[in-house]
């Protein structure tokens, strides 16, 4: 029993805690989720960090107010802002590590996300000790349209989500949904995509999701033609890629309308093969210093030459992480694609600097 | 291997719990662990108290005779050699971020935006910072208060209706400092600097190389050098002249492949107690660097979170984030 516990405790000690971070607009349902998430029976622990000045109750033991104080770091970086307060709070949720297995961090709703996620690529003790899993958006079926328009924290929202959770579909028409929906696809095509009234959703959705973790990004492609949470879509859609040089994404297909957001939007683009990482390297690393300011979000799978390994990147505006991960599967087309979700993003200019990467 | 070693004059430890802070109540070594008890240091074996029920000790500070605790249930606790815990405030649902005191009596500490200094008569006064606060220090003399926020420290006499002084430099800084002289006030940063001022002048210092956040500040007794946590080595800065280390280069003593995570300058001679991220804990001579070991790094030993002179220099006490802890006793 003794040498379990040991085990036990040894393993707690080296595993980083995972950070969910939910974000939305004001009244979409972050609370309720929040406590929904609480109240399951799942046997977890959560700590939970809140805006000090929250509306409705948190049904939790650990419960921690933030005064989400955002500052910019002192290096050179002009668009790397931070979480202060995250950071001491983390620091300090620390000394009771063992009384908890995950910490949520719920935004208000003019919260910008980036500066959360930013915190976990720039301070090197919060990044010893937590993980950000996700950052999870909740939308309100019936006004998220108007808020597109009229706020631009709720367009970030969406651009930065891993999982959006567009709740009170029962306030709205099939239609209205099918509007809603399509207007998030044409801002974010990747994110896993939930619709749901009370945000009810399983756990499992908005939990353990490693959208930051280098070794889970898998593959990119468009959520919407992966099936996300629609049951009778098929999965057939990996091999369309490639029969051009570069293409970028079928956004008109399976029924939903097409729409083009104004001034966010995402860029994907694939080389049908090897990338030379002497180009590809500096040039990505100069694009986001040049442009991060606009780009949200980043994610990338590239084949360089002559090596094995598949090389993966994801990024927040300026700040990247990038490593190989595993090797290439014989079988597998050794295809390179990225992706960029932003701000008047300037398509052809990043066309053509990713193709002339080629190798 | 070191020639000198000390190791057979250490006595071992259990804490029990991860070490916040270590201080001599009197003649007892006394240990602030994370878990929010004390830890007496007794012979052949200890005795815990209960400061912080259900709470995490985040802040410590020490002054004659007694450990101050601040706690993530919002009170701050004066312990006494004898150990009776007095209860000071209790700033409900908030965290005690920093705490600072002085051997008169004065504490002050912070939750949030919020500093509250407390005269040795029991007296409160609060002042909002500009943003939140992460350090606190007692200039030498007077009642005046140093706060580290972000984008600078400010300098407060409670007692005066005066607006605090602002010191500005852009970033977010974390631990405060005073020289015993009064004449500099350091901060360390979010960005793995120092920062100084001169006082007088506000002429602003830059103390840079660090890999790592200094958390731990320590002066020598005679004011003259400033070591440091957050690299390699305990980093050791010049306040000797006028000009503070401006132009100057540190001192490295006990270099390793190893981060320092806690120092403390002996308090009536030029020696460094340092300990590091893997548990070893050395004494450092300043300026030859001469090195004596106290403590070989055990078997996946954890980081020395804090390290206390006795008011003699004769002992040392000091204590690991996994709980083990030591006390060394000076060959007479």
């Amino acid at each position: 029993m003794a040498a379990v516990a040991a085990i036990t405790l040894e393993f707690r000690v080296s595993e980083k805690i995972p950070v969910t971070v939910l974000t939305g607009y004001l009244g979409a349902g972050k609370t309720t989720l929040l406590n929904r998430i609480l109240t399951e029976d799942h046997g977890r622990k959560f700590a939970v960090i809140v805006n000090e000045f929250g509306e409705i109750g948190i049904d939790n033991d650990l419960v921690v107010g933030a005064d989400e104080e955002v500052f910019e770091m002192n290096n050179g970086c002009i668009c790397c802002t931070v979480r202060g307060d995250l950071i001491r709070i983390i620091e300090g949720l620390l000394k009771r590590r063992g009384k908890f297995d995950a910490i949520l961090v719920e935004t208000t709703g003019l919260a910008d996300p980036a500066p959360v996620a930013q915190t976990f690529f720039v301070d090197a003790d919060v990044r010893d000790a937590a993980r950000l899993d996700a950052v999870v958006t909740i939308a309100d079926a019936k006004w998220l349209g108007d808020r597109l328009k009229d706020a631009p924290e709720a367009k970030n929202q969406i651009a930065f989500a891993d999982v959006i959770i567009l709740n009170k579909t029962d306030l709205v028409s099939t239609e209205e949904l099918h509007d809603v929906e399509a207007r998030i696809r044409a801002i974010n095509p990747y994110a896993q995509l939930h619709k749901t009234t009370n945000c009810a959703v399983p756990l499992d959705a908005v939990l353990g999701r490693n959208a930051f973790d280098l070794e889970r990004i898998l593959e990119i492609e468009p959520e919407f033609l992966n099936g996300g949470d629609d049951p009778e879509h098929d999965h057939d859609h990996h091999d369309h890629h490639g029969h051009e040089h570069h293409e970028h994404h079928h956004r008109e297909s399976h029924g939903l309308k097409h729409y083009h957001d104004e001034d966010m939007q995402s860029v994907a683009l694939s080389i049908n093969g090897d990338v030379d990482p002497e180009k590809f390297v500096p040039w990505l690393q100069d694009y986001v210093q040049k442009e991060g300011g606009s780009i949200l979000r980043a994610k990338g799978i590239i084949s360089f030459k002559d090596e094995p390994k598949r090389f993966v990147f994801q990024g927040v505006h300026m700040l990247l992480d990038g490593d190989l991960q595993r090797e290439w599967k014989p079988q597998e087309k050794r295809v390179s694609r990225l992706v960029f979700i932003g701000r008047n993003l300037k398509e052809d200019e990043i066309t053509q600097g990713f193709l002339s990467c080629a190798a | 291997m070191t020639a000198a070693a000390l190791t057979a004059n250490v006595i071992p430890l259990d804490a029990g719990a991860p070490v916040a802070a270590a201080s001599f109540l009197g003649d007892i070594p006394a240990l602030a662990l994370e878990d929010g008890t004390l830890f007496f240091v007794m012979p052949g074996s200890g005795q815990h108290i209960s400061v912080h029920p259900d709470a995490a000790i985040l802040t410590a500070a020490t002054s004659a005779g007694h450990f101050i605790t601040g706690g993530d249930d919002g009170r701050v606790v004066v312990v006494s050699q004898d150990g009776t815990a007095q209860e000071i405030a209790n700033e409900k649902g908030k965290w005690i971020d920093a705490l600072a005191a002085r051997d008169d009596g004065a504490v002050a500490w912070s939750c949030g935006k919020d500093v509250r200094a407390r005269d040795h008569h029991g007296a409160i006064k609060t002042f909002a910072a500009p943003s939140t606060v992460r350090g606190l220090a007692f200039m030498p003399k007077g009642y005046r208060i140093a706060i580290a926020h972000y984008d600078g420290a400010s300098l407060w006499f409670p007692n005066t209706a005066a607006p605090p002084e602002p010191f500005k430099w852009k970033g977010s800084h974390l631990s405060a400092t005073v020289s015993p002289d009064g004449r500099f006030l350091v901060t360390s940063m979010q960005e793995n600097t120092l920062h100084g001022w001169r006082i007088p002048d506000k002429k602003d210092m830059r103390m840079s190389g660090y890999p790592a956040k200094t958390r731990s500040l320590s002066w020598s007794f005679d004011g003259q050098w400033l070591a440091t946590s957050g690299a390699d080595a305990a980093i050791i800065w010049p306040f000797k002249d006028k000009e503070g280390p401006i132009g100057k280069a540190p001192l490295e003593c006990g270099a390793r492949q190893v981060r320092v995570t806690s120092v403390a300058f002996h308090p009536k001679s030029l020696v460094v107690a340092q300990g590091y991220e893997d548990g070893l804990v050395m004494l450092c001579r300043v300026p030859d660097g001469a090195e004596i070991l106290v403590r070989p790094p055990p078997a996946a030993g954890r980081a020395i979170g804090a390290l206390a002179w006795d008011g003699t220099g004769r002992r040392l006490l000091f204590g690991a984030a996994d709980g083990a802890a030591g006390l060394l006793e000076m060959p007479a």
